[in-house]
């Protein structure tokens, strides 16, 4: 006879406002834990000899300990555990896809469910939302003092960067980190929404870095205000461009540039970092959709969606040319857009925009698919049926179809190797790119990922800068 | 860190005013053509301004502006001394500048004072320069005597003839074509109407022809394609691919439509800038 193993309890659930409520407004959708809540959590881990966990965090953060600490209520030490490795885990708390990373490698996950590491480290992260982080870290209310002579410079001031300069800031390198747009943090500020990721968290990490000794400059454009040779003559040993993939693709289809279609970047950039949610209170306008198409069906489009819902639309559609299995957007994004009210509209490919005589969009074309066999990627072709067209009424659409490398930097930077498709060629192992001492991480090497394998790819180049500037130090 | 104004002066009072800007960054590497984008305050927006003038000795920008909307408005109510909180810059491609013989270059409007550092460029290349500047009446005209310190010519044309020829710049401009083969450019900036213009204008005497065009931008460094616009068939972005473009080539209509896309929420944000100070002055 065998024993069956007792299931695990099921993890915590996690407070959040209700759907009819949130799609109102554009306060945070998950409300975290509180710290009976974070224990009882942190309390079902196994403590594993050899903690899995901990290979799938692409920034290594030590969760056996951390999780441990918490368990005994121990936030402090919880805290310290994780900022060794950690410069954003507010962030990473939220936005990490942990289903692929960390908790996808708990070994609770192969019977029940896994730790709930993501909610635990926001937790942590969020209890020391008011507090000093070099006085929790330190126990000084001073962090460590950079010296001058050590200096690097980042370009873009994303996820990577930050954490190249969190690291090389704990390390004693005075650290420059550049951002061309007027507010820091990359797609953190003017990408991911507000009720994903509320602002305040993001100046808060951002904060704490300064307190750190990071000197952040905005208004500054890479390639324009300044170029990477500039940066050594000014007495930087190491440079890290870490500037994104910012450039929008389009779709090239007839009527792209009627009144009422916007890329995705612009549509989120007008909402998160003009706060146009708030017109006209803040200055910067946003087009109001009543029926809204957004096409793709990545995280982007799942954030575009749920933004035109509480920015008032009556319907919101996603457009995409696949089926719902195939959306590249987390379980959790594409649930809780449908939770909100976003209608899907699958296997449906855009061929072209209408418009009336003023040039304002007044609907699509699109063309019914079926799925063919799979292609490169792995997921199946969509195929057209032939005559099968239908028109798909709207007064907006936001494409969000993808990103490419932005030209502004890499077109100033000679002898900068890129791929076929301009991306940044690097060496995998130190993140150097052809320039030496230029590294770079994150989207302008990739191609669209995450904010954690950016911070996973600035975590790399950032141990090799220190290597070399401490050891002619 | 926020940008010091250290002169103003108003060109066209409660209209338009010129601002000098402590920006040595942006003066050391500012040429013809590029723009910066500025944002005047705390919830405010970015706007994009073509760079009139730059010292990069004392390392200052100049910029001028038409008071048009909330943004302008607010601007117009700074003085020297006063600072903006966000300018960046210097951005876009610059002018194509090289010794060609002569460039006809046409202003009109606020569009004359961005025409002013892409003529000066043309002069000190080496190329005779004429000014071709535009407006309602005398008392609406910028930059003539800046002008006249560098090209040998400057045509001016008002509607009402107070000063120079009665009409319109593209009256002027014909006729200069058709006295003189050797022109080997015209440029223009300003409003999309007379940029449309000036490009029927040169097309049947075949000659070159640049124009700024003045989308509307948000970040002004090539993320977002709010600046889109159709030259040749082809969308380019007027922010990092122009905003100078091909006057033959630019569908202006689209150009224009796409200009008047958030008009409401313009005549919305301007009222409510304007209640406020009015509300202001009464408590005053």
């Amino acid at each position: 006879m065998t024993t069956k193993k007792p299931k695990s309890a099921p993890r915590t659930p996690m407070p959040e406002q209700p759907a009819a409520l949130r799609r109102t407004n554009f306060s945070e959708v998950a409300l975290g834990y509180d710290l009976s809540m974070a224990m009882a959590e942190a309390s079902r881990c196994l403590q594993c000899k050899k903690p899995a966990c901990v290979q799938g965090c692409p920034v290594e953060v030590n969760i056996k300990d951390f999780v441990g600490h918490l368990a005994r209520g121990d936030v402090v030490a919880a805290f310290q555990a994780i900022k060794e490795t950690n410069s954003l885990p507010a962030v990473c708390g939220r936005v990490c896809p942990q289903e692929n990373q960390c908790e996808g490698s708990c070994i609770l996950g192969k019977k029940g469910q896994p730790v709930a590491i993501g909610r635990l480290e926001r937790f942590v992260a969020d209890e020391f939302a008011a507090r000093s982080a070099c006085e929790e870290l330190t126990g000084q209310p001073e962090c460590v003092v950079t010296r001058d002579e050590l200096r690097a410079a980042c370009i873009g001031s994303g996820p990577s960067s930050l954490t190249v300069a969190g690291y090389l800031a704990s390390r004693g390198v005075k650290v420059t980190v550049y951002e061309a747009l007027h507010e820091l943090g990359g797609v953190l500020t003017y990408g991911i929404p507000e009720f994903r990721l509320p602002k305040a968290v993001v100046r808060r990490e951002i904060a704490a870095l300064t307190q750190s000794g990071v000197t952040f400059v905005t208004n500054w454009v890479g390639g324009k205000t300044f170029t990477i040779p500039e940066l050594f003559e000014r007495g930087d040993k190491a440079v890290f461009i870490g500037v994104g993939a910012g450039l929008p693709r389009f779709l090239n289809i007839p009527g792209e540039s009627l009144i009422g279609v916007f890329s995705a970047n612009e549509y989120l950039t007008r909402v998160n970092l003009g706060r146009a949610y708030a017109f006209p209170e803040y200055d910067t306008p946003i087009f109001p959709g009543r029926r809204v198409a957004v096409l793709g069906g990545g995280n982007v489009a799942m954030d575009a969606a749920r933004t035109a819902l509480r920015l008032g639309a009556e319907e919101v559609r996603l457009v995409y040319r696949r089926s719902k299995e195939e959306m590249p957007a987390r379980a959790e994004e594409l649930h809780h857009a449908i939770e909100e009210g976003v209608i899907l509209e699958c296997l449906c490919g855009p061929v072209a925009f209408l418009g009336d005589e003023r040039g304002y969009l007044t609907g699509m074309t699109v063309q019914r698919m079926c799925l063919g066999e799979p292609d490169e990627s792995g997921r199946c072709r969509p195929c057209p049926i032939e005559g099968d067209t239908a028109l798909l009424p709207c007064d907006l659409a936001v494409v969000a179809v993808g990103t490419g490398p932005n030209p502004v930097l890499l077109s100033a930077t000679p002898g900068l190797e890129k791929n076929r498709r301009g991306y940044v060629v690097v060496n995998e192992e130190t993140g150097e790119t052809s320039i030496e001492n230029v590294f770079a991480g994150g989207d302008i090497v990739t191609g669209s990922a995450t904010v954690i394998l950016a911070m996973g790819a600035g975590r790399r180049a950032a141990k090799e800068i220190a290597r070399r500037l401490l050891a002619h130090a | 860190m926020p940008t010091t104004i250290l002169a103003k002066r108003r060109l066209i009072p409660g209209k338009t005013s010129e601002l000098v800007l402590d920006a040595p960054h942006i003066a050391a590497k500012a040429r013809p053509g590029n723009f910066l984008i500025l944002r005047v305050a705390d919830k405010g927006e970015r706007i994009p301004l073509t760079i009139a003038d730059v010292d990069p000795e004392k390392g200052t920008v100049t910029i001028v502006y038409l008071v048009l909307g909330k943004t302008t408005a607010h601007l117009e109510t700074l003085e020297a001394g006063d600072a903006i909180l966000d300018v960046c810059g210097p951005l876009g491609a610059p002018t194509h500048i090289e010794k060609t013989g002569t460039v006809v270059c046409v202003g009109g409007g606020t569009g004359i004072a961005a025409m002013h550092h892409i003529a000066k460029g043309h002069h000190r290349a080496g190329n005779h320069v004429v000014a071709v500047i535009g407006a309602r009446t005398k008392d609406l005209l910028l930059f003539h005597d800046e002008l006249s310190a560098f090209c040998p010519e400057v045509l001016v044309t008002t509607d009402d003839g107070s000063l120079g020829r009665k009409g319109l710049v593209t009256e002027a401009l014909r006729d200069r074509l058709a006295s003189d083969q050797a022109v080997s450019e015209v440029v223009a900036v300003g409003p999309v109407p007379m940029m449309r213009a000036v490009a029927e204008t040169t097309r049947p005497f075949g000659v070159k022809t640049t124009v700024s065009v003045n989308s509307i931008m948000v970040d002004g460094i090539g993320m977002c394609g709010a600046c889109r616009v159709t030259v040749g068939g082809k969308v380019r972005f007027a922010c990092v691919d122009g905003p100078e473009f091909d006057g033959h080539q630019v569908d202006f209509g689209e150009l224009c439509a796409r200009l008047g896309a958030f008009r409401d929420q313009e005549r919305l944000s301007l009222e409510k800038f304007h209640e406020c100070r009015c509300h202001d002055h009464k408590k005053a």
